[in-house]
């Protein structure tokens, strides 16, 4: 357990030291979690170790914005006069995603079929 | 007094996981998508502090430990992204090529219709992290100038709506891959389509959450790029 709260925060720590040499460009959680995958994928980092404490994490994830959440409290003379506009962008915005990737996805998967069939067919 | 008992650290660390746990009851409970557990948490707990006349900042001060996590969680989601990584051998240029395409044209959307309705620029950068997990969405937010708050609403509206309307309006597209069902999912409303995925089937699931995973990296890319793009226009 202990290990695995070490793992995670040193690549959090690491994460972090990147994403300030590359200046903001990304945040260093994403950093840390790119570095994370590929230690696992390399063998450098025993996915047993870190399984229990990384569960527990990505579990429970949706409790640890809800500070972030109430913050609302403090900027809502920002947002209290473009509510209506912020629902609506956020909504079109979040059809015009869904539908892209899932019509790309399905396009280039029945393709990809295709290929490999035409491919069965010569030989 | 009221400081004494409320203003500090044990007390609002009690008051953020008691009412998740709350909501996460009332959503069990209820299974009506709208009672999202973060919803009635912030409902509790801003109604608590205004009704006590709790400043703002000392609940921030007080729930610091919890905000920390979020950190920790994002770097976590590298296991589930290692895990998860069996399922998709074959399909990789084509996931990354759709999930790739989406973040872009999720930013770019919002800029676009953000300008037609007039909307400060702090507004815009605020909702443009809106299709990706919370954790990297308020990164994203704080570190381009956006109001994180902000943000963190506007990712719940894009889990919400997506987990209940999302599986409707595919099947109305046509669309019938369980990888793009999944993809679809989980690019445009992250764990709660996530969740809603899974219930739809085993490969939907694992596959909305692999996408929550590769949309938090490219639209950690494309706000940079995008933003960069519409200067030059």
């Amino acid at each position: 357990m202990l290990k695995g709260i070490f793992i995670i925060l040193l690549y959090l720590f690491i994460g972090e030291v990147a994403g300030y040499f590359t200046g903001g460009f990304m945040p260093g959680s994403v950093f840390g979690m790119i570095f994370l995958f590929i230690s696992l994928k390399t063998g450098i980092v025993n996915a047993d170790h870190v399984r229990k404490v990384a569960t527990v994490l990505t579990k429970n994830m949706t409790m640890f914005f809800v500070p972030a959440s109430i913050g609302l409290m403090a900027s809502w003379d920002i947002i209290s006069g473009n509510w209506f506009a912020i629902v609506l962008i956020t909504l079109l915005s979040s059809l015009s995603v869904i539908l892209s990737v899932a019509l790309i996805q399905q396009k280039m998967e029945s393709s990809n079929k295709k290929i490999k069939q035409n491919e069965t067919d010569i030989i | 007094m009221k400081q004494i008992l409320f203003e500090n650290t044990p007390f609002m660390l009690t008051l953020v996981t008691g009412s998740y746990l709350f909501g996460v009851w009332v959503y069990k409970r209820s299974k009506i998508a709208l009672l999202h557990p973060c919803l009635i948490c912030m409902i509790i707990i801003i109604s608590f502090l205004t009704f006590m006349d709790i400043p703002y900042e000392s609940f921030k001060e007080g729930s610091k430990l919890i905000d920390f996590m979020l950190g920790p969680s994002v770097v976590a989601l590298g296991l589930l992204l290692y895990d998860q990584l069996d399922h998709v051998k074959g399909n990789i240029i084509s996931i990354i090529t759709s999930v790739a395409t989406g973040a872009f044209i999720g930013v770019l959307s919002v800029i676009v219709i953000g300008k037609l309705f007039n909307l400060e620029d702090m507004m815009i950068v605020s909702l443009e992290p809106k299709s990706v997990t919370t954790p990297i969405a308020v990164s994203l937010s704080a570190i381009h100038g956006g109001i994180p708050a902000l943000t963190a609403v506007t990712v719940v509206i894009c889990g919400i709506s997506g987990a209940a309307l999302g599986p409707k309006i595919l099947s109305l597209c046509g669309i019938k891959s369980p990888i793009a069902v999944g993809l679809s999912l989980g690019a445009a409303s992250h764990g709660l389509g996530t969740a809603r995925a899974m219930e739809i089937g085993a490969i939907e699931g694992a596959i909305g959450g692999l996408s929550i995973g590769i949309m938090g990296i490219m639209t950690s890319i494309a706000i940079p790029l995008v933003n960069y793009l519409m200067k030059l226009i």
